[in-house]
């Protein structure tokens, strides 16, 4: 596969950070709802070009975590560094046009939209043609709606989706619909991607297609992933290294192999008495 | 600076200069807010229950009242004309969910509030077709509705104070009182106030939609002829009182859309401002008339800075 | 057979995305725009122009106005005859300041003074949503047309406080005003909405239209994809008001002729509403239908008693017209929410696979 990237320069081409390098760097974040604390002073990194596991079990702070990376949620306390710089509030489609894009645990397509749309509109950020030209149609605005066409054509060929091209994903399998979601989140060529449960209910041959899906995204485009799941066995298969939250603080960071072996992470999970 | 003195200054000393018509604005005010508050809880009735934005419960305050004149001018003694009028609401609420609410069930609220203003459309045409589309005039002695004035004669002025009003602002305390009563306390009460939080739940403990949904459409019909009768009292009754109907909406916008305690206190608060601003900043400075938008800008103001409302829940978003 | 589909291939994306991928489609359109250019003004008389057709163009595109704001963009408006009037006033303002100006342009600029007050009034919609909005926007509606009255500068002061339309020449044709003749009426309306319709169509089909749907089907999904949302919802009410604008410029200067501020209040907005739920939300072709049936119905009401020889009042007319609307918009959003246009959609699959059951 050979997804070419957009004519157009956008701020998520390069960014000077060799593989392997920080590309993103949580600092000391803290988040409450009222008095509720959803997350307690926080700190981890993602190295450029890994896949990165967040698990723990469940309220334990993963998908606020990365509702503050994306911009959703302003944490009370502490910074979020992407690639080199710092900021602690910021609109989510900021964070998008940095070059963060995402999943989500309850699936959020646009349902009256059919598979096609809904990868296209994830390309609305690197499309430039303003009401004039969309008036006019042929000239500018239909090159570039082909352009970005042939781009979405590529990222529906390989995650294997062409035959629900014109389907309204209101009307498609659960299974179906988070591979269009990522069709989605790859139609916006981030340079951080997070997937929230991307196999959250799905059958061993779906989480398969979904596991070789991530991979091959990592390896071919060098796309970076964070990622929540609740399959042990996809996550230690998958990532490069896992951290582990428990009640919104972090009790474990490190390769799978080590975390596993982790006292804390195991009595987490088992429910020992805090 | 004649400008800000005729804004911020005038109406102020204005109000201090004659208090006793200061006193009568308000109560002007507070009656008028009075049967704002009472469609708006009607119309919170039917959102807590059933989810459904009825844009149709202004024009069943006139279709009750149209109804209760129509039945008196057709020779029914106005006692038992009452009692009629309620059967009508009752049919009518029969038939709204039959007809209307069980074949749409499960449908996007848009689906609904749009169907709620079909409602209302039919509900105009069948009730000019049958009682005609002139002006009525509401049979307020011959249900013994005391129709004299109390007059008061406070810091050397004079007020004036309708009966029929007192007796207005006397049944709508009663009625909410009686309401807020059958919702704590009753077991249907309860029932309609589950359903109201989850839906699914409640029916899976075993609550009849259907039952309920009757039974809030006609509570919201009873509110529906109590306020057609009252402001039928001071207005005439035609479909010009569906102006009135659309007060209720920056009423549910102020107070929140599933509060009690919102309607009836944004519904004062809106009556009372509106007359203050129309009075003393409307008729002196805008010309007058300022009560047909008056609401709606201030809701709106309102809303701008706290958008559930003022007595809404305040909402965290989640994906 | 008519509508056989099978044997068109499209072998680029250019082909795909034509306006009409499906031919018969275009020739179904050719064969409307035939009706509606040559044999419509060669038959029609006075009474069908000013009853019916001009009529059902200037409503389809006050629906189209509104489609764009509620059925694209998801933003519920009950607002859109005070926007009309808006349009209305500002056309007619223009024309009295600038007596020479030509009449296509005051429409259009007419637009631009709908388009800010839309603009402004949609402000709102970046805090409060859904149902809130659509009481917000009532807020617009009474507050404009309370000024429409009140604001006696905007019909220059006359005694009668409405406004009336002069005698519009353009190219030596008088278009507007009392010696228009109908068939030129007729002509202006159709050509404005044609074009209108056609760059309404292009708006919605490419990356605008896609934002539109998206704040439309989940709003906090599209900020996560990278939309703005203010841009997208201020967008659409800009857009949509400005069609709304000029549909209500049309409406007096073309249609009415005169025009109170009565004439813009809540059961415009409403009419229009239902025209645009009654042909279908999201769809342009939609508008259309909706607008034939309600334009057709009181009229098709009212001939109806006349013709069978049974003695109805017109006020009896006029109540049975209004009870028929709300049965039918119940009975639609029952029977097809999605409006007429899902019933074309319907039929239209039907007659690809005909004569074939599947």
């Amino acid at each position: 596969m050979n997804i070419h990237v957009s004519p157009q320069p956008t701020d998520t081409a390069d960014d000077g950070i060799a593989p392997g390098g920080v590309l993103m760097e949580v600092r000391n974040v803290s988040l409450s709802f009222g008095g509720v604390k959803a997350i307690t002073d926080i700190s981890f990194d993602v190295r450029k070009g890994e896949i990165r596991a967040i698990i723990g079990p469940n309220g334990a702070g993963k998908t606020s975590m990365l509702n503050v990376i994306n911009g959703f949620y302003t944490p009370q306390q502490g910074t979020i560094v992407f690639r080199g710089r710092e900021r602690r509030a910021m609109k989510p489609h900021h964070a998008v046009r940095q070059g963060i894009a995402r999943t989500f645990q309850n699936v959020a397509l646009f349902k009256g939209m059919s598979t096609l749309d809904n990868i296209m509109a994830g390309r609305s950020v690197l499309m430039r043609r303003k009401l004039f030209w969309q008036m006019l149609w042929h000239g500018p605005a239909l090159a570039e709606e082909i352009a970005h066409r042939r781009v979405v054509e590529e990222i529906i060929d390989f995650l294997e989706i062409q035959h629900i091209r014109r389907v309204p994903v209101g009307k498609l399998p659960y299974g179906l619909q988070k591979r269009v979601e990522l069709g989605r989140a790859l139609a916006m060529e981030p340079s951080l991607l997070l997937l929230d449960e991307p196999m959250a209910g799905m059958n061993l041959e779906e989480k398969e297609d979904m596991s070789r899906f991530i991979l091959d995204v990592n390896r071919q485009r060098g796309t970076t992933i964070a990622l929540i799941e609740h399959d042990m066995g996809v996550v230690m298969d998958l990532s490069d290294r896992v951290v582990v939250l428990d009640y919104g603080k972090k009790i474990a960071d490190g390769p799978p192999d080590e975390v596993k072996s982790n006292q804390q992470v195991i009595d987490a999970y088992l429910g020992v008495a805090h | 600076m004649e400008f800000l003195n005729s804004i911020l200054v005038k109406p102020f000393s204005d109000m201090f200069a004659a208090p006793d018509f200061l006193i009568q604005v308000l109560w002007e005010g507070l009656v008028a807010g009075v049967l704002y508050a009472l469609i708006a809880l009607g119309f919170v009735l039917i959102y807590k229950s059933s989810r459904i934005f009825n844009f149709a419960q202004g024009i069943m305050v006139v279709f009750a009242a149209l109804t209760l004149v129509g039945l008196h001018e057709k020779g029914v003694p106005a006692l038992l004309a009452v009692p009629m009028t309620l059967g009508v609401m009752f049919l009518l609420a029969v038939a709204i969910e039959r007809v209307v609410l069980r074949p749409l069930v499960n449908q996007p609220d848009i689906i609904l509030f749009m169907a709620t203003i079909g409602i209302t459309l039919f509900l105009v045409g069948f009730g000019e077709l049958i009682f005609g589309g002139e002006n009525k005039v509401m049979i307020t002695e011959q249900l013994h509705i005391p129709t004299g004035s109390f007059e008061f004669e406070p810091f050397g002025g004079f007020v004036s104070i309708e009966q029929k009003d007192v007796t207005a602002v006397i049944g709508a305390v009663l009625l909410v009182g009686g309401l807020i009563l059958f919702l704590n306390r009753s077991k249907m009460g309860r029932a309609i106030r589950a359903l109201g939080d989850d839906h699914q739940a409640a029916l899976s403990v075993g609550i009849s939609l259907s039952t309920i949904w009757v039974l809030v459409w006609f509570i919201a019909g009873v509110i529906a002829l109590a306020t057609g009768i009252v402001w039928g009292a001071r207005a005439g009754v035609s479909f010009a009182l569906e102006v009135i109907a659309f007060k209720a909406l920056p009423v549910l916008m102020l107070g929140g859309l599933e509060s009690v305690l919102g309607a009836i206190v944004g519904g004062i608060a809106i009556g009372v401002l509106e007359k203050l601003f129309e009075i003393y900043w409307g008729q002196p400075l805008l010309g007058g008339n300022t009560e047909t938008w008056f609401a709606f800008v201030f809701a709106l103001i309102v809303l701008l800075f706290r958008p559930q409302g003022l007595f809404g829940e305040r909402i965290i978003e989640r994906v | 057979m008519l509508y056989r589909t099978a044997g068109q291939f499209k072998t680029s994306y250019y082909a795909d995305h034509a306006l009409f991928p499906v031919r018969q489609d275009a020739m179904l359109l050719g064969f409307i725009l035939l009706l509606a250019f040559v044999v419509f003004p060669m038959t029609a008389d006075e009474f069908v122009f000013k009853a019916l057709l001009v009529p059902v163009l200037i409503y389809a595109l006050a629906a189209l106005g509104l489609n764009i704001l509620t059925g694209f963009a998801g933003q519920l408006s009950l607002g859109t005859g005070a926007f009309m009037g808006v349009g209305a006033y500002a056309c007619y303002k223009l024309v009295s300041i600038f007596p020479e100006m030509n009449i296509v342009v005051a429409i259009a600029l007419s637009g631009f003074f709908s388009a800010a007050v839309g603009v402004a009034f949609g402000l709102p919609s970046l805090r409060i949503k859904g149902f809130y909005l659509a009481i917000a926007t009532l807020a617009a509606q009474f507050f404009l047309v309370w000024l429409f009255e009140k604001w006696a500068w905007l019909y220059n002061y006359n005694s009668s406080g409405a406004i009336q339309v002069p005698n519009i020449d353009m190219f030596g044709v008088t278009v507007a005003g009392p010696n228009a003749s109908a068939v030129v009426q007729y002509y202006f309306v159709l050509c404005v909405v044609s074009l209108i319709t056609l760059l309404s169509i292009n708006i919605t089909r490419g990356r605008i239209g896609r934002i539109w749907k998206s704040v439309r089907d989940m709003d906090i999904a599209a900020e996560l994809v990278g939309i703005n949302l203010m841009k997208a919802k201020l967008s659409a009410f800009a857009v949509s008001s400005y069609i709304v604008g000029i549909a209500g410029a049309l409406f007096v200067f073309l249609w009415r002729g005169a025009a109170e501020p009565v004439l813009f209040d809540i059961p415009l907005s409403f009419r229009v509403l239902f025209i645009a739920i009654i042909g279908g939300l999201g769809s342009i072709l939609g508008n259309y239908l909706g607008a034939i049936l309600i334009v057709a119905l009181p009229v098709v009401i009212s001939a109806l008693p006349s013709a069978l020889g049974l003695p109805v009042s017109s006020a009896t007319v006029e109540h049975l017209n209004t009870m028929i609307i709300g049965a039918l918009i119940i009975a639609f959003l029952i029977i097809e929410p999605h409006g007429l246009a899902r019933f074309w959609a319907i039929i239209r699959e039907k007659l690809i696979m005909w004569p074939f059951p599947h």
